[in-house]
């Protein structure tokens, strides 16, 4: 079995005052074992959705409406959350929550709060549990003593490695990155990059990193998912998404917005806004703003069509 | 001369309280020099803490200023009181937008109502009002003005907001504009528009624009001039392609280097970093502030301070290596 995770036909939905919210609505992929997959897509796109309900952490007005995900061949969304937590949180899979960086608990010891879920999950004793805390921390690259410090005694770069020494601390095997580096100066973007970089090789991790930067994926991805209004409009490997032309209309306009330090390219933008995941447009989710738009678009949603070895986009410009 | 806004040498001290009793100051502009033209956008980039938007703030003189001087259009403001300010209308020619979109429009008020508020400050007539108003959301594309002067900002996108906080600071016709962040907050499909906008709308309203970022790939494409800050100093200064294709200061280079662009090699390999992270401004390193972080300082950085010397024409540099950069005897990278 090479696959660490394998996600099939999710939907998830919020219960809101404007109606239900299409956050992830038909989602399928796999997650190889030792692979660093980037889920790439503007605001509101469901990417942290997904990561949270792979670690069942969904807010409660949340609901799986279907689907199913496979860690290691076994269903765990079945599970009863107790049991997910006892033989799963932390130990197998875990996540970086987006901004977690600036919700550390501010009156505890960033060490005791790494050795948490050590002593209340795994059972270790304080001691061990503060041993192995200091060596997470010497991991990401702080001092040991760094154990004893709050998290305002810290810089940003600091606490987002305290945080990331917290998902790793039980030896997962899948980890969740979601926006980890967005709030950080891109100086120190580059050295905590360099970090992930180091721990996905040293610690054989199979990773989904989670990005509206579709630059800073590709430091990371080996293949990059790119997602639209809920849903997956091209998934490949990083070579065919970003080196050769994208195959899907929203990923080429994406990625022809990043500024570039080099070459000639000016920036172009994308017009309107992402769809109301309340009510979505008819159709293509992403017609009212691509520039190749045409009849069936309006009416017809397109399928994920394969383009090549490995590589679907979900665009009617490619089968029919 | 076209010069709009002139800074001389300007300090910003802060009091800021360290222990009990004691308190400390801390320079967040030690010294910056810096001028801006009619039609042009001087881009300033850095680290957070900086000093980015004190400099902003203080040419705009909504702060005091230390010492040293700011000048707008030949007349010394720096040590003018804010009434003075107002009766001799620098406040309607100097502007400043700011970063966030969404919680600075105020959420019950109506957009028109919003980009009108500056003009009723003032006292101007209503005909005079609507015309401005429309004619500034003409310019920021949200048109048709007579629809848009009804809708309240929940009903616009975060790109939407900004141009309605770009409307509202080009209302009173202003000479200088400050942007602090403009696009920081707006989803990337968008911002190249909005950076596009502002540097068309320069062009037409003849204004000279200050433009604070962190993304520095972002001030190649509306700047002329660049000007990279390391803790309230100016590092590296010059043309924006001459600073970009041909960065001198380690710092610049380095920063330049932690950029990424999309490209799939990169996985495969580690970008040089800078180490570390900026030293507290309350405690700045002797001799060059940079020394900590180097990698290729000497013992003569630790003690002595270099000077902003042009290397380059109208491209300035303050570091003792320049010219063993320059001629390749030392690489910084
Ligand atoms: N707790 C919630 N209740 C209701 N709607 C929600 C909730 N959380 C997210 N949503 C909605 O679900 C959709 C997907 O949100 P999600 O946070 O997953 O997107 P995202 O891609 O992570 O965005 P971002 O880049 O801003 O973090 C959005 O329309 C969002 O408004
Ligand atoms: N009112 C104040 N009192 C004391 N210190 C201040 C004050 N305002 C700013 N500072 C300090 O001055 C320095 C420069 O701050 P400034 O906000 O100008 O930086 P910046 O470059 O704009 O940073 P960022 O990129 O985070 O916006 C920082 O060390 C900051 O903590
Ligand atoms: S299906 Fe049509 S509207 Fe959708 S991306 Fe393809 S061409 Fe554009
Ligand atoms: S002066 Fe010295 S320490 Fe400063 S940037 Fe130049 S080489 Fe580095
Ligand atoms: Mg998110
Ligand atoms: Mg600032």
């Amino acid at each position: 079995m090479n696959e660490a995770l394998t996600v099939e036909g999710l939907k998830v939905y919020y219960r809101t005052e404007k109606g239900t919210v299409r956050a992830v609505d038909d989602v399928s992929f796999s997650l190889a074992r030792g692979e660093s997959l980037a889920v790439v897509g503007e605001s509101g796109s469901g990417k942290s959705t997904l990561g949270l309900t792979l670690i069942r952490a969904l807010p409660a007005n949340a609901s799986i409406v279907s689907g199913r995900v496979y860690i290691n061949g076994e269903e765990i969304l079945s599970l009863s959350l107790s049991d997910f937590r006892r033989r799963y949180s932390w130990r197998v899979i875990s996540m970086v929550f987006q901004g977690a960086m600036n919700s550390l608990n501010p009156v505890l010891k960033v060490g005791d709060q790494i050795a948490e879920p050590l002593i209340y999950n795994g059972g270790a004793s304080r001691g061990e549990a503060q041993r192995r805390a200091m060596d997470m921390i010497e991991l990401v690259g702080l001092p040991r003593e760094f154990y004893y410090r709050y998290p305002h005694e810290l810089s940003g770069g600091m606490r987002q490695r305290i945080v990331i020494a917290m998902s790793l601390v039980m030896n997962p095997r899948i980890l969740i990155l979601d926006e980890p580096t967005s709030a950080l100066d891109v100086t120190i973007q580059a050295q905590i990059i360099n970090l992930v970089k180091d721990l996905i090789e040293k610690l054989s991790l199979s990773v989904m990193f989670i990005t509206h930067d579709l630059a800073l994926a590709s430091d990371i991805a080996d293949r990059i998912m790119v997602m639209y209004g809920g849903q997956i409009v091209e998934l490949g490997s990083a070579e065919r998404v970003l080196g050769e032309a994208p195959k899907h209309p929203y990923t080429e306009k994406l990625l022809a917005s990043i500024p570039r330090l080099r070459g000639e390219t000016i920036p172009e933008f994308i017009p309107g806004r992402p769809p109301d995941l309340a009510s979505p447009p008819p159709g293509c989710r992403f017609h009212p703003r691509c520039p190749y738009v045409f009849d069936k678009c309006r009416s017809e949603e397109p399928p994920l069509f394969k383009v090549g070895e490995g590589h679907v986009a979900r665009c009617w410009l490619h089968g029919e | 001369m076209e010069e709009v806004i002139r800074l001389e040498n300007v300090k910003k001290y802060y009091e800021v309280r360290s222990g009990l009793l004691g308190s400390k100051i801390l320079k967040a502009l030690d010294g910056v020099t810096l001028s801006i033209r009619k039609r042009e956008t001087v881009a300033v980039v850095g680290e957070s803490g900086c000093g980015k938007s004190t400099l902003g703030r203080v040419s705009l003189r909504l702060l005091d200023v230390t010492a040293g001087k700011v000048v707008f259009k030949d007349q010394d403001i720096s040590r003018m009181k804010e009434e003075e300010l107002r009766a001799k209308g620098f406040r309607k020619k100097m502007q400043i937008i700011f970063q966030d979109p969404y919680s600075s429009l105020n959420p019950f008020m109506r957009i028109g109502d919003i980009v009108a508020e500056p003009l009723e400050i003032h006292g101007y007539r209503k005909e005079e009002i609507r015309e401005a108003v429309y004619r500034a959301l003409e310019d920021v594309k949200l048109v048709p003005p007579e629809e848009f002067v009804n809708r309240y900002p929940h009903e616009l996108s975060g790109g939407q907001r900004q141009r309605v906080n770009i409307a509202r600071a080009l209302v009173l016709g202003p000479e200088y504009i400050v942007a602090d962040e403009p696009v920081s907050m707006i989803d990337a499909s968008s911002r190249a528009e909005i950076l596009l906008l502002l540097k068309s709308i320069r062009d037409s309203r003849e204004m000279g624009v200050l433009y604070i970022t962190h993304d520095i790939a972002t001030a190649r494409y509306v700047s002329e001039r660049i000007a990279v800050m390391y803790l309230g100093e100016i590092a590296e200064t010059g043309l924006t392609a001459s600073v970009l294709k041909t960065p001198i200061h380690p710092y610049t280079i380095l920063l330049l280097n932690s950029v990424p662009e999309p490209d799939p090699a990169n996985r495969r390999k580690k970008r040089p970093v800078i180490r570390g992270e900026p030293p507290s401004p309350l405690n700045p390193p002797s001799g060059c502030k940079f020394h900590t972080r180097c990698p290729v300082a000497t013992e003569r950085c630790r003690i002595e301070k270099p000077a902003l010397i042009e290397y380059l024409p109208g491209h300035f540099v303050a570091c003792h290596r320049a010219l063993e950069i320059m001629s390749g005897a030392v690489s910084v990278t």
